[in-house]
């Protein structure tokens, strides 16, 4: 038996392998790590920290818990920024994707930062509009030398015409971020938030402060990689540890690693870059171009505007699509390829692939030719020489649970 | 998810091994823990009349979590020792399965096919793969015994 594959970020677990000895000593730890090990979390290294892939719970059924009930994910590896300055959403503006000036005050969007040149994927993000003076932003942890340095070099290019922007990168030593997913979890954070936080009024992608199990001014965004509703919630680090065991002394709430973290978000049709998108993969390949308003691609100044521009109307090659496995059988994970199953000419590949454990079927994501994108269009996978029969199907693969605000 | 980091010096060959084979598992008596061998990827086998049973260790059972699907070999199929020659899926991961031995592929255990989750439940029972006739004894003494394969488990956590 080989044990293990972690299904994710290629360019980290190959640095990884080339140096596994003395990488280990590089590898941070959260201010959770000892509360993780004290509450049974098998910690593996992943995207620089030592974090947990799983509690004594099996994937599937910590993955079950999240849809039905509600888990707690310890996700202070990713990078938090604020943005300060007067001219902070023009700058953003220059590197991601999202049109800011009309985002409104206390509401966040999935963003992209994207390669000017190709349109590529550089990272995904979520970036915030606070009340307060400055924007927030969350990116992934497996791109945070990349991205400060991409936002360093942009910050002294945009503040050598004069412009007035900083940043402040939070440390994961200084703060932390919590993931509280699931149905319960409104119910269980509002037990927790000052009475001055009604949640009901908090819908999905809205972001406020609040102060939570006592701590002052915690930023709660109602956002998350599930498909549930859930919420994000930035702490200070010295307080997390208590707050993480308030949490779970919630009789609702289980902790919950990456391995179902990645389980959730394949089944809610959402995209890990570094498998599913990357430098190499654009918006329109990636169909994230709801991400870009229609504001931002008639002004045709956002990064990569004029690739991904000259892509969208002359038609993308290939297409992320979501595929389902028509029978039980071997799950088809990322790097398999795709085949017409009509000439056994090969159409793409898969980026991502598990069992959806609420499904009990194979679910995956990947790239495929333009001409096989359809809806209910039959494929082949190939998994270990075999040829497996799988159908395009729209994602989400299960439907998402938010707290929307009603139209 | 689970890293193993290769401890390159512990395959393990000594005269005192060597010795204890002839003197009892050669004679392939009895499924006694004692006569189970491990190899360095969590294989195990255990030999009865030159047919060896293969199945996972629990180590292995315990850290690729619930098996949802099982490939095998087919019946009939020459597999060469360390080859590989079926999968273990889980939730996370694949793992691929190697032959502790060479051999030929006499029967499969068509229950963990249909019931992956007894791998999980019985990995040293129920939840055996397959049986090999084996092409020659000599590539035993190479594996690790209990004893032995409980410490290699050890270094491979340090």
């Amino acid at each position: 038996m080989s044990l293990f594959k972690l299904n994710s970020r290629p360019t980290f677990f190959c640095k990884l392998r080339l140096s596994a000895r003395s990488y280990a000593n590089d590898v941070k730890k959260t201010k959770l790590h000892e509360f993780h090990v004290r509450h049974g979390g098998k910690m593996v290294p992943f995207a620089g920290y030592m974090m947990p892939v799983k509690y004594a719970d099996s994937i599937a059924s910590s993955h079950l818990h999240t849809r039905r009930q509600c888990s707690l994910f310890d996700v202070s590896h990713m990078l938090q920024t604020k943005i300060h300055g007067k001219h902070r959403e023009q700058f953003m503006e220059q590197i991601c994707v999202t049109d800011v000036q009309n985002l409104g005050m206390g509401k966040s969007a999935l963003s992209l930062f994207i390669d000017d040149q190709t349109g590529g994927i550089l990272d995904d993000l979520i970036i915030t509009k606070t009340n307060g003076d400055y924007l927030y932003m969350v990116t992934n942890a497996g791109c945070k030398e990349q991205d400060m340095r991409m936002l360093t070099e942009q910050l002294s290019i945009f503040k050598s015409s004069g412009q007035d922007v900083s940043l402040e990168f939070l440390d994961s030593d200084e703060q932390s971020l919590l993931a509280l997913q699931g149905p319960s979890s409104a119910g269980v954070l509002q037990s927790v938030v000052g009475k001055s936080t009604d949640l009901s009024g908090l819908y999905f992608m809205d972001s406020t402060t609040a102060t939570v199990c006592g701590v002052p001014d915690c930023r709660v965004t109602r956002c998350g990689y599930t498909g549930e509703d859930g919420f994000e919630i930035s702490v200070p680090s010295d307080r997390v540890e208590a707050i993480a065991e308030s949490f779970v002394a919630h009789d609702d709430v289980k902790l919950a690693g990456l391995g179902a973290r990645d389980t959730l978000r394949l089944e809610a049709g959402m995209c890990l870059h570094g498998s599913d998108i990357s430098i190499d993969t654009t918006p329109v390949e990636a169909a994230l171009m709801w991400t870009i308003s229609r504001k931002r691609r008639d002004e045709r100044r956002f990064p990569g505007a004029s690739a991904i521009l000259k892509q969208l109307s002359d038609g993308a090659r290939r297409k992320r699509v979501g595929l389902v496995q028509k029978a039980q059988g071997a799950p088809v994970r990322g790097g398999a390829v795709l085949f017409n199953p009509v000439n056994g000419e090969k159409i793409g590949s898969v980026t991502s692939g598990c069992p959806s454990p609420t499904l009990s079927q194979n679910i995956a994501m990947g790239y495929v030719d333009s001409r096989f994108v359809k809806n209910g269009t039959d494929i082949l996978a190939e998994v270990r020489g075999q040829k497996i029969p799988m159908v395009i199907t729209k994602m989400p693969f299960v439907k998402a649970n938010y707290y929307s605000k009603p139209k | 998810m689970i890293r193993i980091i290769k401890v390159t010096n512990c395959i393990w060959r000594n005269a005192n091994h060597t010795q204890r084979l002839s003197a009892s598992a050669l004679r392939f008596s009895t499924s006694n823990v004692k006569d189970r061998y491990y190899t360095e990827k969590h294989e195990w086998i255990d030999v009865k009349d030159n047919i060896g049973t293969i199945g996972i260790s629990d180590y292995a059972q315990d850290a690729l979590g619930d098996v949802v699907y099982a490939e095998l070999p087919s019946v009939g199929t020459e597999v060469k020792i360390k080859e590989e020659c079926g999968a273990l899926e889980s939730v996370k991961a694949a793992s691929e399965l190697y032959s502790p031995v060479s051999g030929k592929v006499v029967e499969i255990n068509s229950q963990v096919e249909t019931r992956p989750a007894l791998i999980n439940q019985s990995c040293y029972e129920n939840g055996w793969l397959f049986k090999l006739e084996l092409s020659s004894l000599e590539e035993i003494p190479n594996l690790m015994n209990e004893e032995q394969y409980a410490e290699f488990i050890k270094q491979d956590h340090s």
